[in-house]
């Protein structure tokens, strides 16, 4: 199988104790609060959370995308096939951004350019990384739209954003992301402004084209249904850090973390009944300006004992390849 | 007590683009077309379909927010349709709504207190003590402490918000709350507390809702009976449990097998339909679903499929699966011939 082959062993990102600082006028927000973790060649890695907990951080800092006069990252290294993202030249990771990492956004309509058409832009991507002439790159444009399914590739090529649909325009991103055949993919909530029967057809032709070019995908969202139809391995992040790291099957079979359980259970869900109360997860999401003593679930979580108000657990590996941040993962797993 | 709280009937909306100064003819985005339905007290209708169905445009005008081109609706059996502007008011008192956004929805310059017990200072003059004491009667109802009623609306978070929206549309005892994607804005883990407020809620008061969401999970779980829109009009509505174990309508199959499940031993197949929404300017001719539709026939293509009641109570607008001739309603079983698509 094309599938087992591509998803092998060999790390493709490595990412270690990265920590990212948000500065407002009076306070410090500690958006990443040293987080670690890998994206092999090949493979889909899912990166789940609410609001705030740093997926999309998470994103930007590898990128090197965050807004410079008010983020930066102020430890740890991103290793992309051994290099560090974080010493190379804006030069350099110019090369590597849009070219070997490519990225999509969740609002289509503000990351294309409404002046140009989608031809251009895709074109104008692969010139940049390429040194393909005006027309291989507009071919290579035509064949790109052919590749996400668009209809009619040669009337397309000329539309402006505005003259395509949501839909249409979250393919031609995935295209101008494809065309320089990146080996790392981040989607970040791809299909999260579409409708579902949209999003049904998104998905699946990321599932598709990823299968086709081997490319890895770095899968940001917070909805468990999409991480549970399109990754291997999933990262569920809270409050700026990673709570717990699993296959998909064992995340979903036995969450170890209670942040996870929580956010399971709190999905409405047919198989447990209709019209019942929903599990909730009590109280809210902790300030990242003032410092977390302890666990930073732990006045939400309903195992939390003397010692989680304490110490920070770190992720730990509780079982092949299933690592969690909680002092009490195995008897969470357990009950 | 039983009956009918709210009745619709033919409900049409449709909006002219451009004012047709020059042309003589303008064109209309068909938003609602000849929309039927009815909400008893105590229950909780939800209405479901992709962006531009229609169905906000159906909970503004059940609101009289906008005007209706066409059709009326009934409360307690009154035309709001007829009203008085101080009659409309008054009629305002039975049915209140939630919006979206919880952040957009309330005034960033009053407080709490004032946001929640404005809707009864429009209608009767309260004294500081009283205004308080509804205050703090209504952040209770929806799990708040009273002592929040002097903060203003940045220094709550974004479920507290909605918990003031619906303290505000809570305020004068209605009958009937249109919630127009009430928990869409907002994370799975509010989403279940506000959510858990809104049956809570229902249960103690008798609250009867229409429910609009694009979350089917969500309709699933909290609705007594569910309508599918598409393009303006309702192609199915059903008793809930009835429509998501065995949808009749293609659209409706398609829409449900769409909706991702967070359950990765589940292999999905095919792609439930392709195909976009087509314009509600320019409808396809007959079925307005027919050009993504597996079943589509010939006559789909000329004929709008009327709403056909079938055997367990639920109408669906379909020429294939909910045939008109056959109104004495057959088993729903014959009409489950398999979806796929090549």
């Amino acid at each position: 199988m094309q599938m087992q082959k591509l998803a092998g062993n060999d790390v493709l990102l490595d990412v270690r104790d990265l920590e990212t600082h948000f500065y407002g006028e009076e306070s410090v927000t500690r958006a990443l609060g040293g987080i670690s973790f890998q994206v092999r060649s090949g493979e889909t890695l899912g990166v789940v959370g609410e609001s705030g907990c740093g997926k999309s951080v998470t994103a930007l800092s590898i990128l090197r995308l965050l807004p410079k006069l008010t983020a930066r990252t102020v430890g740890g290294e991103i290793r992309f096939h051994g290099r560090d993202l974080l010493k190379l030249s804006p030069r350099e990771m110019r090369q590597i951004r849009g070219n070997r990492i490519a990225m999509i956004f969740q609002e289509p309509m503000t990351s294309l350019n409404p002046v140009y058409t989608v031809g251009h832009q895709i074109a104008e991507a692969v010139q940049i990384h390429t040194k393909a002439s005006r027309s291989d790159a507009m071919a290579k444009a035509r064949e790109m739209l052919r590749l996400v399914r668009i209809a009619d590739p040669e009337r397309r090529v000329n539309n402006y954003p505005h003259e395509m649909s949501g839909g249409m325009r979250q393919r031609a991103m995935i295209a101008m992301a494809l065309a320089c055949s990146p080996e790392l993919l981040i989607a970040d909530e791809p299909t999260t402004a579409l409708d579902v029967t949209i999003q049904a057809q998104i998905l699946r032709l990321i599932v598709d084209l990823k299968e086709h070019t081997g490319t890895a995908v770095m899968f940001i969202t917070h909805d468990l249904g999409v991480v549970a139809e399109t990754c291997q391995r999933v990262i569920v992040m809270y409050a700026g850090r990673i709570a717990e790291q699993a296959s998909v099957t064992d995340l979903f079979a036995r969450p170890a973390h209670p942040y996870t359980q929580g956010l399971m259970r709190s999905v409405p869900d047919r198989r447990h009944g209709r019209q019942r109360r929903l599990p909730e997860i009590p109280g809210i999401v902790p300030s990242l300006r003032e410092p977390i003593v302890g666990c930073s679930f732990a006045p939400r979580c309903p195992f939390a004992i003397g010692i989680c108000r304490e110490k920070t657990p770190t992720l730990r590996d509780i079982g092949p390849g299933h690592a969690a941040a909680c002092f009490r993962a195995e008897e969470v797993m357990g009950g | 007590m039983n009956g009918q709280l709210l009745k619709v009937e033919n409900l049409t909306k449709h909006y002219p683009l451009g004012t047709g100064f020059l042309n003589k003819t303008v064109p209309v985005v068909r938003a609602v077309e000849d929309v039927s339905f009815s909400v008893e007290a105590g229950e909780t209708l939800c209405i479901v379909g992709e962006s531009g169905c229609g169905k906000s445009t159906v909970a503004r005008l059940l609101m009289r927010l906008v005007e209706p081109t066409g059709g009326r609706v009934l409360i307690d059996g009154t035309d709001i349709a007829g009203l008085k502007t101080h009659e409309l008011r008054a009629s305002r008192r039975r049915m209140q709504m939630v919006f979206q956004d919880p952040y957009s929805s309330l005034n960033p310059r009053l407080t709490a207190g004032q946001i929640i017990t404005e809707p009864v200072e429009n209608f009767e003059r309260l004294s500081r003590k009283q205004r308080q004491a509804l205050a703090a009667d209504l952040l209770r109802k929806v799990g708040m402490r009273p002592g929040m009623m002097h903060r203003f609306p940045s220094e709550f978070s974004g479920g507290q918000r909605q918990r003031l929206g619906i303290a505000r549309a809570l305020a004068l005892q209605p009958s009937l709350i249109i919630a127009d994607e009430a928990v869409s804005a907002l994370d799975v883990s509010v989403q279940a507390q506000i959510l858990n407020l809104l049956l809570d809620l229902q249960q103690e008061m008798g609250l009867a809702f229409v429910f609009i969401s694009h979350d089917l999970g969500v309709v699933e779980h909290i609705g007594h009976r569910v309508a599918v829109m598409y393009l303006g009009r309702i192609v199915e509505l059903a008793p809930c449990e009835a429509l998501f174990a065995n949808p009749v309508h293609p659209y409706t199959e398609a829409l449900i097998a769409a909706a991702p499940v967070p359950d990765p031993t589940r292999v999905r197949l095919e792609v439930p339909v392709e195909g976009e929404v087509p314009s509600p300017v320019n409808p396809p001719s007959g079925c307005a679903f027919h050009p993504r539709c597996p079943l589509a026939v010939d006559r789909c293509r000329i004929e709008v499929p009327p709403l056909v009641p079938m055997a367990d109570g639920r109408v669906v607008a379909c020429h294939v699966r909910a045939p008109a001739a056959d109104t004495s309603g057959r088993p729903v079983a014959a009409a489950s011939s398999s979806l796929t698509v090549g």
